[in-house]
């Protein structure tokens, strides 16, 4: 039996691993996939601290820019900590060897991202998420903590709301087995893919903890607070960094004339280019005026990335963008120290609600949550697993998981899951996406409520068992459609505009209602939502 | 456009079976193209992938022989895809990546902090920036002949990520790194640079094990090969 168990090996499940392995605790990670695989090496821009390295800054500042862009939906305390403790993140970072770029004298360089007052994020070229990602994986290889790889979590063992451990289908054999712990810390990344298509994130970004963990009793918060990121490259959806335009690049309309301010919080400025888009006509970012020495040196990952998916070279071409969906700032709900509502159940990254990007995130912050939370989730789960009274352990989610995926292999398979997949991304763009309204949101309630009374319609064509990814991708797939009912079911109830979430049908913010997370929970497997106050 | 897909499967009947799709897509990746063969021609068919934007290391295939990541390479009328050399095949083009990140155990290739974190300066920051884009996509792993006769060479991507610290100020443990590269490694490399020509991030393994063998010979070390000659 392990202390604590981790699931998902990005830069949270890895921060979270080293320090309950610290703690003394007996600790194992398990992935879908491989642990330098996760979303974590998609971040591009950096990591906040005030640093004062590239001129004043303050970890006051810091917590103001981050609260004031939550939009009320954030808690001033956990913010506090994210900001407090940022400056020792980069300095174990640092310790740890991750390769920062450097000033001229030898400090960690720092640029300024949108919505930020300071040159707060520090950065290693455009590389950050990926050298990040690596330098942590080096450290849990030299730890020898246990990686179990190509298992994917199919959901949580818990009994009267204490978690035991998790019930996994092993990718390569396709046996289903259970894994018991004391403590389990989902760290598992967003719900993007409900945007399929539409989407900055890997294939991979489906939620699958999120969805188990509200199935098993835990409370979810903000599901609703889907971020877009303004600058995606428009034919192949792939991330050019916010670094590009905090850098001085421009925002450019079909007229070739600048029509918003480049470095105002993400949801201003993907909003005002949907409209130019929306109208008709096209956007570029241009970072032409920046030189080829300059963008070589700082942003050598966007210059590859916009030659090889657009065909055209940002140092002589205006580079075609549109904004899609990029982070989940909703997740599951979690106390100062990291655990859900269930015992025993934690949560860091981009998985969990840490309430601190409340309805907008900050370029920056993402990176620096994994290692601050992730920490703090490490040790505090290490510390739960010793009080742990251990019980007799029950075989009942093993079970009905087995019965599940016998299942599965049953369904008629009448029905396309891709091409539905795929009109699920379409439907949430257009109708949940950058402007939602009433009508729109029904109108993709409906086409999700169908599909789910459709699933055992669909089912996979694949029958082998062994290393099956019609199967893993079919089973995503569920855990989509689990996730967009209740971001869509969120989104009709608040019926406002705030951060990410504007409505055109509800075009100002309502502070007397509104001004509080939602909570989304089951109560014998029926959804309930509220409006709750931050705790 | 057609492409040609070595398929395996562990069952008898299913082994090494070879098969020409028809991509009706206009200059597609390779991974835009076997995501269309999964989602509408074959749903069996089994490879890996995540980020589709040549970062996250899961889409290495061998195309023509030569070991590419999917996700950045334009197909090519009648381009045969087989899975990765040198690794065991699990399925299709999903390999077992098992062996190849033993290598990083093997080769100690981490950071050992040290109580006072030393000031990294810009130029030394410079040493090891290249080397620390690697993605660990086992590319170079999959390009390098010494794998035909010698499955426990430490290899080029441990090799690079060996160099990465051991040019680090912030590493206590840079004698104990080039110990553990002395043997299956650095002077296993034949130095055929055939792991930089196919390297999706541009490093070169071969001028880092260049590099590691000048530390090493520094350190009192020499090529086993060249002294057993005389």
């Amino acid at each position: 039996m392990y202390d604590v168990l981790i699931v998902g090996a990005g830069g949270a499940g890895l921060t979270s691993a080293l320090s309950a392995a610290k703690s003394g605790a007996k600790v194992a990670i398990v992935t879908k996939s491989y642990p330098t695989r996760s979303q974590t090496t998609m971040a591009q821009g950096g990591i906040n601290a005030a640093l004062s390295n590239n001129g004043e800054d303050d970890t006051q500042s810091h917590a103001d820019d981050t609260f004031k862009s939550a939009n009320s939906l954030a808690n001033r305390d956990f913010i506090n900590k994210l900001c407090n403790s940022a400056p020792d993140a980069i300095a174990w970072l640092d310790s740890i060897g991750v390769p920062f770029s450097r000033t001229d004298d030898g400090k960690i360089a720092q640029r300024r991202l949108g919505g930020a007052c300071a040159a707060r994020a520090a950065y290693a070229q455009d590389f950050t998420g990926l050298k990040i990602l690596h330098t942590l994986y080096d450290q849990v290889v030299k730890e020898g903590i246990e990686i179990i790889n190509e298992h994917y979590m199919l959901n949580l063992n818990v009994q009267n709301n204490v978690v035991e451990g998790i019930s996994v289908l092993d990718i390569r054999t396709g046996d289903v087995r259970s894994i018991v712990a004391k403590s389990v810390i989902l760290a598992t990344g967003g719900y993007s893919q409900i945007y399929h298509g539409f989407t900055t994130n890997s294939s991979g970004t489906t939620g699958d903890g999120i969805a188990a963990a509200i199935r098993a009793g835990a409370r979810l918060s903000n599901i609703e607070f889907m971020q877009f990121h303004p600058t995606a490259l428009k034919n192949s959806k792939i991330l050019i960094s916010e670094s590009a335009r905090g850098a001085g690049g421009y925002l450019l309309n079909s007229k070739k004339e600048r029509f918003t301010d480049e470095l105002a919080a993400r949801d201003k400025v993907a909003r005002a280019i949907y409209k130019e888009i929306e109208s008709g006509g096209d956007v570029w970012l241009d970072i032409r005026h920046l030189g080829e020495e300059f963008i070589e040196e700082n942003l050598p990952q966007e210059r590859k990335l916009a030659k090889l998916y657009e065909h055209i070279d940002p140092v002589s071409d205006l580079i075609p963008i549109m904004p899609i969906a990029h982070y989940s700032m909703g997740g599951i709900e979690v106390d100062e120290s990291g655990m859900s509502s269930v015992k025993g159940l934690f949560a860091c990254g981009e998985c969990s609600d840490h309430k601190v990007h409340g309805a907008n995130r900050l370029g920056g912050n993402s990176l620096l949550e994994l290692i601050v939370f992730g920490k703090d989730s490490g040790e505090n789960a290490a510390s739960y697993s010793k009080d742990y009274v251990e019980k007799t352990t029950s075989d009942k989610q093993l079970n009905s998981d087995i019965e599940l995926i016998n299942s599965i292999y049953s369904f008629t398979n009448r029905v396309d899951f891709y091409e539905n997949r795929t009109l699920l991304g379409e439907t949430f763009y257009q109708n949940a996406g950058l402007f939602k309204n009433e009508i729109g949101l029904e109108k993709a309630l409906s086409v999700v409520e169908q599909m789910k009374n459709e699933l055992p319609s669909m089912g996979v064509s694949d029958k082998t068992r062994d290393y099956n990814t019609n199967l893993v991708e079919f089973i995503e797939f569920t855990n989509l459609i689990e996730l967009s009912k209740i971001l869509l079911i969120n989104a009709i109830n608040r019926k406002e505009s705030r951060g990410a979430h504007f409505r055109d049908d509800y075009l100002e913010k309502n502070d007397e209602t509104f001004a509080t997370p939602t909570i989304s929970y089951k109560i014998d497997g029926v959804l309930r939502d509220n409006f709750e106050g931050v705790s | 456009m057609k492409i040609i897909i070595e398929r395996y499967h562990k069952d008898k009947n299913h082994q090494n079976l070879s098969e020409t799709y028809d991509i009706p897509l206009q200059s597609p990746t390779l991974l835009e193209a076997l995501n269309y063969i999964k989602e509408n021609i074959d749903n069996s068919l089994t490879y890996s992938s995540g980020c589709r934007s040549s970062v996250c290391g899961s889409c290495g295939v061998s195309v023509n022989g030569k070991p590419t990541l999917a996700c950045a390479y334009k197909v090519q009328d009648n381009d045969t895809i087989a899975p990765m050399r040198y690794f065991e095949v699990l399925k299709d083009l999903v390999v077992d990546h098992k062996n190849a990140q033993k290598t990083l155990v093997n080769s100690k290739s981490y950071s050992t902090p040290q109580e006072q974190t030393p000031t990294v300066s810009q130029s030394q920051e410079k040493l090891n920036e290249l080397q620390s884009d690697c993605i660990l996509c086992g590319i170079c792993y999959s390009a390098c002949p010494v794998y035909e006769t010698s499955p426990l060479f430490l290899g080029p991507f441990a090799l690079t990520r060996s160099w990465r610290y051991v040019s680090d100020p912030r590493d206590s443990a840079q004698n104990e790194k080039i110990n553990t590269i002395q043997t299956r490694g650095v002077w296993d490399c034949t130095l055929c640079g055939e792991c930089s020509l196919v390297c999706p991030q541009g490093i070169s393994s071969k001028d880092d094990i260049i590099k590691l063998r000048t530390k090493s010979a520094q350190a009192g070390y020499s090529d086993p090969t060249f002294t057993s000659m005389f």
